[in-house]
């Protein structure tokens, strides 16, 4: 079968180790990396700097919510207590300004870290084997394995980047601290950059390695909030076994682990080592998971069919993925109200992250609003799929059958909004079933959310359908709205700039009071900006 | 007979650059045209004009009667087009893609497909990536002719294609024209239009500049001559439209234009002639005539 890669039979030139061979293999890669940070001359500083912004706005925030040692200390108390907020930020281990900054943002910067690598790695990798592109590369003078190091290497360069901005922002808080807690978030990135690796030489298609990654990456954040929710102290098996588990351990900025780092090079190591295995024993463009034959007829006889079968994957992960998320959450929610009610402090941290007061419902707005972001990712990679048709050469075809322009991208809006309102359904589902409470009112707030989630699709439907050379800046929009929706509270940004955002017109649910209002006014300027970009859709020129 | 693409003055730039340049096409029904020009001529443009994917920014154009850009999805149901570069989703079979592709048009003749996957070789269960550029070009060939439709738009076919499979999609396309089907056929591969085409048009930066049957087009351009005389040639050189004269002894050679072959072949038979061989001119040098004028322009230019 033409389909599998594996060859079994070992020739010499493919798997013998050291020797003259083994330098050859990596012929090209300084020529390649070049190329890769060339390519990723805007993305990778983009990532880096975001995550590092996250970072070294914390001190000051914490600073200001916290002035005296003595509220710092309370605070450790209290959380320290807390098994539900532990589970979502991890345990806290100080006192100080850098001891809270790696308990608040560090397991969100490991992550944002992973999520940088693992695209990099991908884009570098399979993506470029799936376009065809790399048989070109690799006819030129470029061993074996030299794609592979480069793009292992291009993520090296980004996490660097991180650590040193890390570590140079935070020295003026403990400099051995910030030297911990930079190398703790790039190791973090680093073991996904590996894992990704060996992912990309297990599927044919890229966006498969991409989900695979991202899914072991939300199973490390799943393992270290139940092991961190069971432990106060990081020590919990589970906890050990997340990559994000480590970071914690490595204890930034209180009495730091430093042996825990052997952890992180034993990981990349290892990981490294399969993927290279891996990578000398297959085709260029084929897997160790091989495709397998289709039907010799098909059924599809509809664009909204075809739309369908290329997004249903995507829609099956994504329900999957919202509903465990707020059964994990739901089933949360009463630890969250163990917090002693009447602490100001306590209660403020919540409001800062979206709730408002009343602890158990304050837990559930927060959590459902930041679904309600991570779905605004959702509707602009389903909406920019017209985008990856269209310029891929595959739309093309398909007009001229006899299928309108409208008809083909409602095939694909259709997915786009409509599984929106489903993963957040799906989420309130979820919540309510782990809390087993107040199934009505989660629900409400959880389609509540699609509102704003609706407004960003279609500013991602007007720039297709009005700019489609910028249409890729919908990934910009949906950043900004996490951005603005995860750190702008905290970080005392004016209220112009979080009214930019539509989720932050929404009733703050359960526990706030519905006001149909601004719902009803960000469900017309969705449905306007979706209108106004398939009118220009049909409008303009086809791009090939 | 009616017009299948009519199409006159048609204007298209993208940014500065004229795309299509006041560019002129006639297809009749029911005759395969060849579609003729340089890289970068227009051809494509013109395709997608003729598809209603791009909007023409002047000139007219209709395709089976109707405008290509307003009734797009009326045309579309009577249309099956071939790409030139046919790109496939990873996760769907050819087979499926066939089927999506007939349902899309006016409908698929199940026989007919069968037929055509035969004669093809090709193995609909592989899925998109898997396929060679050739087997891809399959793909939209089986869909494009197994569809029940009434005009074929060809856009370069058989770059992938092996040369059995070359004279499989010659037979195909000549089976089609027997059902009164019009092809619009843009290809590179000359002997392929000289063989299918009732009417070629060639077209250059945007402009057409000859269209018509081959016969017609011949008549405009030389026909070279090789001759053996019984005596010494004489006049010849004098004679209107004679070129490239080479005289060896009783030996002559050279290039008559086509129209005034009849007033050379006298002068010849005055002096006696031996033995004679004339040779049409080939749609390769029609071509290649206006793709060197194209250069010499070019050259003058810088």
């Amino acid at each position: 079968m033409t389909a599998t890669a594996f060859d079994p039979r070992p020739t010499s030139s493919q798997t013998t180790g050291p020797g003259p061979t083994s330098s050859r293999q990596l012929a090209g890669t300084g020529a390649l990396l070049r190329f890769a940070l060339r390519r990723d001359r805007a993305m990778i500083p983009i990532w880096v700097a975001v995550n590092a912004l996250m970072v070294l706005s914390m001190p000051n925030t914490l600073e200001g919510l916290y002035t005296t040692p003595a509220e710092r200390a309370d605070l450790l108390t209290q959380m320290s207590a807390n098994s539900s907020l532990r589970a979502m930020i991890g345990p806290v281990f100080g006192d100080s300004i850098g001891a809270l900054t790696a308990w608040r943002v560090g397991v969100y910067a490991g992550a944002l870290a992973a999520v940088t690598s693992l695209l990099v790695v991908v884009r570098h990798t399979r993506d470029e084997e799936e376009s065809g592109r790399q048989e070109l590369v690799a006819s030129g003078m470029v061993g074996r394995r030299a794609s592979l190091t480069a793009a292992l290497l291009a993520a090296a360069v980004a996490n660097t980047l991180l650590a040193l901005l890390v570590v140079a922002g935070l020295a003026a808080r403990g400099a051995t601290g910030a030297l911990a807690f930079g190398i703790g978030i790039a190791g973090v990135g680093m073991v996904f950059a590996t894992m990704a690796a060996i992912v990309a030489q297990l599927t044919e298609s890229a966006r498969l390695a991409r989900g695979l990654t991202a899914a072991v990456l939300g199973a490390a954040f799943a393992l270290r909030a139940a092991g961190d929710s069971a432990t106060d102290d990081g020590s919990s098996a589970l906890t050990w076994l997340s990559p994000l588990g480590w970071l914690e351990n490595l204890r930034p900025y209180a009495d730091e682990r430093w042996w825990v780092l052997l952890l992180f090079v034993t990981a990349v190591a290892g990981q490294a080592t399969v993927a290279y295995a891996l990578a000398g024993r297959r085709d260029v463009g084929m897997s160790f998971l091989p495709t397998r034959p289709g039907p010799a007829a098909g059924r599809l006889g509809s664009a909204a069919a075809l739309a369908w079968r290329l997004q249903r994957g995507s829609v099956f992960g994504w329900s999957i993925g919202f509903f465990l998320a707020g059964l994990v959450y739901g089933g949360m929610t009463d630890g969250a109200a163990d917090l002693v009610g009447d602490n100001d402090n306590a209660r403020e941290i919540i409001e800062r992250m979206g709730g408002q007061a009343g602890l158990t419902d304050a837990f559930l707005s927060a959590m459902v609003g930041m679904l309600g972001l991570i779905a605004a990712l959702y509707v602009v990679a389903s909406v920019l799929r017209l985008h990856g048709e269209e310029t891929s050469g595959r739309a093309e075809p398909v007009l001229a059958n006899a299928v309108g322009r409208l008809r083909w991208a409602a095939g694909h809006l259709v997915i786009a909004f409509g599984g929106a309102a489903l993963i957040m359904l799906l989420a309130g589902l979820g919540f309510a079933l782990g809390y087993g409470k107040e199934t009505g009112p989660i629900l409400g707030a959880c389609l509540v959310q699609v509102a704003g989630v609706w407004v960003v699709g279609g500013l991602a439907v007007l720039l297709h359908g009005v700019a489609p050379r910028a249409a890729m800046a919908a990934w910009g929009v949906a950043g900004a709205v996490l951005l603005i929706g995860w750190v702008g509270p905290a970080l005392d940004v004016p209220q112009t700039v979080l009214d930019l955002s539509p989720f932050g017109h929404l009733p703050k649910l359960p526990g706030g009071e519905m006001e149909w209002g601004p719902v009803l006014v960000l469900l017309l300027l969705a449905a306007a900006l979706t209108g106004a970009g398939l009118a220009g859709l049909r409008r303009r020129d086809m791009t090939s | 007979m009616t017009k299948a693409i009519s199409v006159s003055g048609l204007h298209k730039s993208f940014g500065g650059t004229h795309a299509l340049d006041g560019l002129d096409l006639d297809v009749e029904s029911g005759e395969v045209h060849g579609f003729l020009g340089p890289n970068g001529a227009g051809k494509s443009t013109t395709i997608r004009v003729l598809l209603g994917l791009l909007r023409a920014d002047s000139g007219a154009a209709q395709v089976l009667g109707r405008d290509p850009w307003a009734d797009a999805v009326e045309v579309h149901r009577r249309i099956a087009y071939v790409p030139g570069d046919v790109t496939l989703w990873r996760n769907l079979s050819g087979g499926e893609v066939i089927d999506l592709y007939g349902r899309l048009r006016g409908g698929l003749d199940p026989g007919r497909r069968a037929e055509l996957v035969e004669r093809f070789e090709l193995d609909p269960t592989k899925k998109g990536r898997t396929y060679s550029k050739g087997n891809r070009q399959k793909v939209a060939l089986v869909a494009a002719f197994a569809s029940d439709v009434d005009l074929l738009i060809l856009d370069e076919p058989t770059s992938g294609l092996d040369p059995l499979m070359e004279e499989v999609f010659q037979r195909c396309v000549a089976e089609e024209r027997d059902r009164g089907r019009t092809i619009l056929l843009s290809s590179h591969i000359l002997s392929e239009v000289e063989e299918l085409c009732d009417r070629v048009s060639i077209i250059r930066r945007g402009q057409t500049v000859e269209t018509g049957s081959l016969a017609e087009l011949r008549h405009l351009t030389r026909t070279s001559v090789t001759a053996e005389l019984a005596g010494a040639p004489n006049g010849l050189a004098l004679l209107p439209g004679v070129h490239d004269l080479h005289v060896r002894g009783y030996q002559v050679r050279f290039q008559v234009e086509t129209d005034k072959l009849d007033a050379v072949l006298r002068s010849l038979s005055e002096s006696g002639v031996r033995s004679l061989t004339s040779t049409p001119p080939t749609l390769e040098e029609l071509f290649l005539r206006h793709y060197q004028e194209d250069m010499a322009a070019q050259g003058v230019a810088r």
